[in-house]
C-alpha cells in the first residue's frame, strides 16, 4: 500500500482490484481448475445417465452444457468474497476512498476472468463429445462468453448477501439460480436453434442486452450488499 | 395527509389502528367470496369446450394475480424500507413473503388440478405461465430462506430487501424469457385464457372473487404485520406497558 490518501482514478482503481484478483487465482490455480473439472464432470454424467444414443447427445448437447456452465459458475461464486472476508481485506475495501460498486466491478472482472473465460474456452473439447458440429461451436462459445459475464455479476450480489453467514453455500444457489433463468434459457435456446438451423439474432441480442444491464445495476447492487452484511 | 402518514408508520400506532381496519376488509371480502363461489359454481354457463373443469379459474386467476401482486407489494415496501428507514415497511415486507409464496403455490396446485383433464398431465412444461409461476416460487423461497439465515433483525431487513429490489427487476424479465423460450416449443395448443371472448356471467363471478381475494388478501397482511410488529418491537417499553396494562385489567 502506498503512502498517499488522494484516492486513485476510477480505471487505475479497478484496474489494481482486478489485478489483485488475478494475482490470487494465478497463486492458487486450484481454485480456478475445480469449477472446470466440475464442468467437464457435470457434462459427463449426462450421457452416462442418459445413454450413449448420438442423436440424443446430439439433441440435448446445447442444454446439457449450458446447464453444466451455470453450475460451474455457481460453485466457482462461493469464494468470491469468502477470503477477503476472513482474512480482513474486504473491511480495508469497505473503508478505502474508491467508490465501492468500482471494487465490486473489479472483483466481478477478476471473477470472469477466472471462471467465466475459461469455460468458454474449455466448452468445445466437451462440445466435441456431444458431436456438436463446427459451426455450433463457434454460437455456443459467444452465447457462454456473453452469458458468463451475466452470471459473474448477478452471482456476485448473491455472494455479497451470504458472505458472513453460515452455511451460505445452499442459500446462494437458492438466490442466484432463479435469478439466472433468463440467461440460461437465452444461452441454451439460442444455441439449439443454431443447431437446427432457425435464426439467432434475437437471442444473441437479448443475451448482449442483458449483459449491459446487468453490468450497470449489479455493482451498485453488490457494494449496498456488501455494506449491510459487514455493519 | 402527512401527518396522517407519519402516524401510521410508527408501530404503536400501527398496532392499535390495524385491528380497526381488519374487519371493514375481511367481512366484505368473505361476503364477495362467498358469492363469487357460489356464482361460480351454480350461476355461471358451462365452457362449451373444457365443461365444467374450468370452474377451477376462479381460484386460480385470484391467486395467480395476488402472486404478482405480493411480490409488487413486498419490494416497494422493502425499498420504502430501505431507502427512508422506515421499520414498518421492513415489517411489510417480511410479513408479505410467505402469503405470497402460499398464493403462488395455490396457483401452481389449481394450474395443475386445471391441467390434468385439460393437457392429460398436471404438468405441461409448455405453458409459459405455469412455469414461470414455478420460478417465481423459488424466487420466493430464496428472499425467505435469506432472511432465515441471518439472525439480526435490522440486517435481515436490508439485506433481503436488495435482494427484493433486484428480483424486482428480474421478474419480468423472467417472465418474458419463460414466453419466449415456450412459443418455441412444440408444446399443445393451448385454450388461451380470454381467447374466445368471455361471457358475462362467466366473468362476473371472476371479477367478485378477484375482488374478494385481495380484500381478504389485505385483511390477512394487516395481521401478519401487527404480529410482526409485536414481535420486533418486544423489547420496547410500550409493548411492556400494554402488557402489564392488560395484565392489571385481569
Amino acid at each position: 500500500m502506498s503512502e498517499q490518501h488522494e484516492s486513485p482514478g476510477l480505471l487505475a482503481a479497478l484496474m489494481a482490484v482486478a489485478r489483485r484478483d488475478l494475482l490470487l487465482a494465478w497463486k492458487r490455480p486450484g481454485d480456478v481448475l475445480n469449477p472446470l473439472f466440475f464442468f467437464a464432470m457435470v457434462a459427463t454424467l449426462f450421457p452416462l445417465a442418459v445413454g450413449p444414443s448420438n442423436e440424443q447427445l446430439e439433441f440435448s448437447g446445447p442444454g446439457v452444457l449450458w446447464a453444466a456452465a451455470l453450475l460451474a459458475m455457481l460453485l466457482s461464486l462461493n469464494s468470491l468474497f469468502i477470503s477477503d472476508y476472513e482474512d480482513g481485506s474486504l473491511d480495508q475495501m469497505l473503508v478505502s476512498p474508491v467508490a465501492l460498486p468500482v471494487i465490486a466491478l473489479g472483483k466481478s472482472l477478476a471473477h470472469w476472468m477466472t471462471s467465466g473465460l475459461p469455460l468458454v474456452l474449455v466448452s468445445p473439447v466437451v462440445a466435441v463429445t456431444f458431436r456438436m458440429p463446427p459451426e455450433v461451436m463457434g454460437y455456443m462459445m459467444v452465447t457462454l462468453l456473453l452469458g458468463t459475464i451475466s452470471l459473474s455479476l448477478l452471482g456476485s450480489i448473491g455472494a455479497a448477501l451470504t458472505v458472513g453467514l453460515h452455511r451460505g453455500t445452499a442459500l446462494l444457489s437458492l438466490l442466484v439460480l432463479p435469478m439466472a433463468m433468463p440467461v440460461l434459457i437465452f444461452g441454451a435456446r439460442t444455441v439449439s436453434l443454431v443447431a437446427s438451423g432457425d435464426g439467432v439474432a434475437g437471442g444473441l441480442y437479448f443475451l448482449a442486452a442483458y449483459a449491459v444491464l446487468i453490468i450497470s445495476i449489479a455493482p451498485f447492487a453488490t457494494a449496498a450488499a456488501l455494506r449491510i452484511s459487514n455493519e | 395527509m402527512w401527518k396522517f402518514i407519519h402516524q401510521l408508520a410508527s408501530p404503536p400506532h400501527f398496532y392499535r389502528i390495524a385491528p380497526k381496519i381488519v374487519p371493514w376488509l375481511a367481512v366484505p371480502g368473505l361476503a364477495i367470496i362467498a358469492y363469487g363461489t357460489y356464482a361460480g359454481l351454480f350461476l355461471a354457463p358451462m365452457d362449451y369446450q373444457q365443461k365444467d373443469a374450468f370452474r377451477i379459474i376462479y381460484i386460480h386467476v385470484p391467486s395467480a394475480y395476488l402472486s404478482l401482486m405480493t411480490y409488487m407489494i413486498m419490494a416497494v415496501s422493502a425499498g420504502i424500507g430501505l431507502i427512508w428507514r422506515i421499520k414498518l415497511s421492513h415489517a411489510v415486507a417480511a410479513a408479505a413473503a410467505p402469503l405470497g409464496a402460499w398464493f403462488t403455490a395455490l396457483a401452481l396446485a389449481t394450474g395443475s388440478v386445471w391441467g390434468k383433464p385439460m393437457w392429460g398431465t398436471w404438468w405441461e412444461w409448455g405453458d409459459p405461465r405455469l412455469t414461470s409461476e414455478l420460478i417465481m416460487l423459488f424466487v420466493y423461497f430464496g428472499y425467505m430462506a435469506l432472511r432465515a439465515a441471518i439472525d439480526d433483525t435490522v440486517k435481515a431487513d436490508k439485506a433481503s430487501a436488495v435482494l427484493a429490489l433486484v428480483g424486482a427487476v428480474n421478474v419480468p424479465i423472467i417472465h418474458f424469457s419463460v414466453e419466449w423460450w415456450s412459443s418455441l416449443h412444440q408444446g399443445p395448443t393451448l385454450i388461451k385464457e380470454g381467447g374466445p371472448a368471455m361471457d358475462a356471467g362467466m366473468l362476473y363471478p371472476l371479477l367478485a372473487m378477484i375482488f374478494g381475494f385481495t380484500l381478504v388478501f389485505g385483511a390477512l397482511l394487516l395481521r401478519r404485520v401487527r404480529s410482526e410488529v409485536l414481535y420486533r418491537e418486544r423489547r420496547t417499553r410500550w409493548v411492556k406497558e400494554m402488557i402489564l396494562a392488560a395484565e392489571g385489567r385481569n
